[in-house]
């Protein structure tokens, strides 16, 4: 993709520039609209192919697993790649009352909306204190808040499981949403501090002046402001509670109490020795469709909310 | 402002600030403190060693391979990440077919190859995993049965089965799954650098890649320097956890033993498996050391002069 150095049209040989070169292009206008066509058009069809391949990989393996998941476990693994003979519906309702997949959903529902009404809340009320109120360790709980964004939380994992089952949270749904807010709240006021820093004081002020509560203030005035802020950020942690796998796996382990993602680990080992694949991957289909379906219809504010973060 | 504050921010710090300790920081420290005792996790029993473990760790021969397999992840994904989505997205900016007035343009349908793309970054890295597990089985997999399909017969690898490709397959995934969140976010950075730069180079007599080099990654630099630095610690964290256990440790992975074992897997291992809870926190505080260090040493060599524009 170089430039081209002498135009004859529709060519498209690289060659060096020279330097030369640019007193051609500017000494002669019709020339470099020719130059940038040729290199244009082969930019162009090269980076279709390349953009298209990706997306290609991108969309097969799931494709694949739709696919999949109405077949019968014959076709499965004598014929990967055929369609199925017909829509093996039952594979989906097997999935869903045999192998507990209305179970996992219903304790990820849960879960997912406690913690996340939690989060967002706590994480609102430090953001703001730490973002408009000056006193002594302000700093210092703002920096031991967005530290535990680059620990290994592993490595909390293992006297953690221990501080749980010492009170009683441990293979419980409350302990589990306790422990979400908690590992949710170092990036959410990072976030949230920055956001409550460009709202403009003067409307919280008046608001105080009018004699209103501090505590009223934030919650009539500045969270309706922060009302975008808490939409990206929701979104943010709504889509990593979700899908969280590390947490569960160590400290919920019993199986009516099982998370969607960890379930689904827990169903490919059990299908796996009874054999049914075509239940598992309608499992597996199953916990996919609303998260890709939220994505395709929210599109927009779930790009804004996931990058937030790293753009700041 | 003063009539109460002081009670309000305790009132308002209270409950997070409390949780935030209990989960978060104080295992921490817990485990920091750990590492130097004897604690098997199952009994409430424990004596100070001092550096018994440490002085383990570094004669355990899975210590060394889990620690070079994860320098292997913290090394090569952003690498390979990073590269990858600067690719695509300079492609989805510039790589456009020329129109009036505008010195470079995005392909046409842009919009759809980064919706498409971001599709991995909202699934599970548990349901990634679990995929891809299937696709890579030797007998029925998908992935065989596309190099039989296209005459390669011959060529069936047994993927996450062979000790040397293991590795391999199980960073391809995480690339996989991570590259559309790259591309996402590099893509808003190009698109906000003025068109006008790349018009004057052009005009210059620069070709597509030299403004690449000249302008797109110095002004994008920051962007590019934090995606790195959340990809290496996103390799040596939760996810590499997630991705080695569920494909290659699990009854169906069948992954030839310690030959992907990561930092992260090691903890969970000795913790929760081999009734080593002291001994896994050292590891853990080992992991600690080698994520600090990565940070420090992409910002050390990152550091660059900040441009304005």
């Amino acid at each position: 993709m170089k430039a081209i150095d002498t135009p004859p049209a529709g060519s498209a040989l690289p060659g060096p520039p020279e330097p030369g070169d640019v007193m051609v292009t500017k000494a002669a206008p019709s020339a470099p609209r020719k130059e940038s066509k040729a290199e244009g058009v082969t930019l162009n069809v090269f980076s279709h192919g390349i953009l298209i391949l990706w997306a290609i990989m991108v969309i097969m393996p799931l494709l694949w697993a739709v696919m999949t998941s109405f077949k019968t476990d014959r076709a499965i693994f004598t014929s990967p790649w055929a369609l199925p003979d017909k829509l093996h519906f039952e594979n989906w309702s097997r999935a869903w009352t045999e192998a507990h997949m209305s179970d996992y959903f219903l304790n990820t529902v849960l879960v997912v909306g406690g913690s996340l009404v939690g989060t967002l809340l706590f994480g609102s009320m430090a953001a703001y204190v730490l973002a408009r109120f000056d006193f002594p360790g302000n700093r210092f709980i703002y920096f031991l808040f967005i530290g535990g964004m680059s620990f290994p939380i592993i490595l909390a994992l293992v006297p953690l499981f221990y501080v749980l089952q010492n009170m009683a949270l441990l293979n419980t749904l409350h302990g589990l949403i306790l422990v979400y807010i908690a590992y949710s709240l170092p990036f959410t006021v990072f976030f949230l501090t920055a956001f409550f820093r460009t709202l403009p004081t003067s409307v919280a002020e008046a608001a105080f002046m009018d004699g209103a509560s501090h505590t009223r203030t934030f919650f009539q005035v500045m969270l309706p402001m922060a009302k975008p802020g808490l939409i990206s950020v929701g979104i943010f942690n709504f889509l990593g509670q979700w899908n969280q796998y590390l947490l569960p796996t160590v400290l919920n382990t019993e199986q009516e109490k099982k998370v969607l993602s960890q379930g689904l680990v827990q169903l490919a080992v059990s299908q796996g020795y009874k054999g049914d694949w075509s239940g598992l991957f309608a499992g597996l289909v199953m916990a996919m469709l609303p998260v890709l379906a939220a994505y395709i219809i929210f599109q927009r504010q779930v790009v804004a909310g996931l990058t937030a973060g790293a753009v700041k | 402002m003063q009539h109460g504050k002081y009670r309000f921010i305790v009132g308002f710090l209270a409950i997070p600030l409390a949780m935030y300790a209990l989960f978060v920081v104080w295992p921490f420290i817990q485990s920091i403190y750990y590492s130097f005792t004897d604690w098997s996790g199952l009994s409430p029993d424990f004596q100070m060693v001092g550096f018994d473990n440490y002085s383990r760790m570094l004669g355990d021969d899975v210590f060394w391979k889990s620690l070079q397999h994860s320098l292997t992840f913290a090394v090569v994904l952003p690498l390979v990440t990073v590269g990858l989505a600067l690719f695509f997205a300079f492609m989805l900016n510039v790589g456009g077919r020329r129109r009036r007035g505008a010195a470079v343009a995005g392909v046409r349908g842009s919009a759809f190859y980064k919706i498409v793309y971001f599709f991995p970054q909202v699934l599970s890295i548990a349901i990634v995993a679990l995929l891809f597990q299937f696709a890579y089985n030797p007998n029925s997999g998908a992935i065989n049965s596309v190099l039989k399909g296209v005459g390669l017969g011959s060529v069936q690898p047994d993927w996450l089965g062979d000790p040397n490709l293991a590795l391999i397959c199980v960073m391809v995934v995480l690339v996989w799954s991570t590259v559309g969140f790259f591309v996402v976010l590099f893509s808003a950075g190009m698109a906000s650098i003025p068109k006008d730069f790349y018009e004057a180079a052009l005009l210059d007599g620069a070709n597509r890649i030299t403004t690449f080099f000249k302008i797109t990654l110095p002004l994008l630099w920051d962007t590019v320097q934090s995606g790195w630095i959340y990809m290496g610690i996103l390799a040596l964290g939760a996810e590499s956890f997630a991705v080695v256990q569920i494909m290659t440790v699990g009854p169906n992975g069948g992954g030839p033993d310690y030959s992907t074992i990561v930092m992260p897997l090691y903890v969970y291992q000795k913790a929760f498996r081999d009734g080593q809870a002291a001994y896994a926190t050292t590891i853990g505080v080992a992991l600690l050391v080698v994520t600090l260090a990565f940070a420090a040493v992409v910002m050390r060599f990152g550091r660059r002069e900040r441009l304005e524009y």
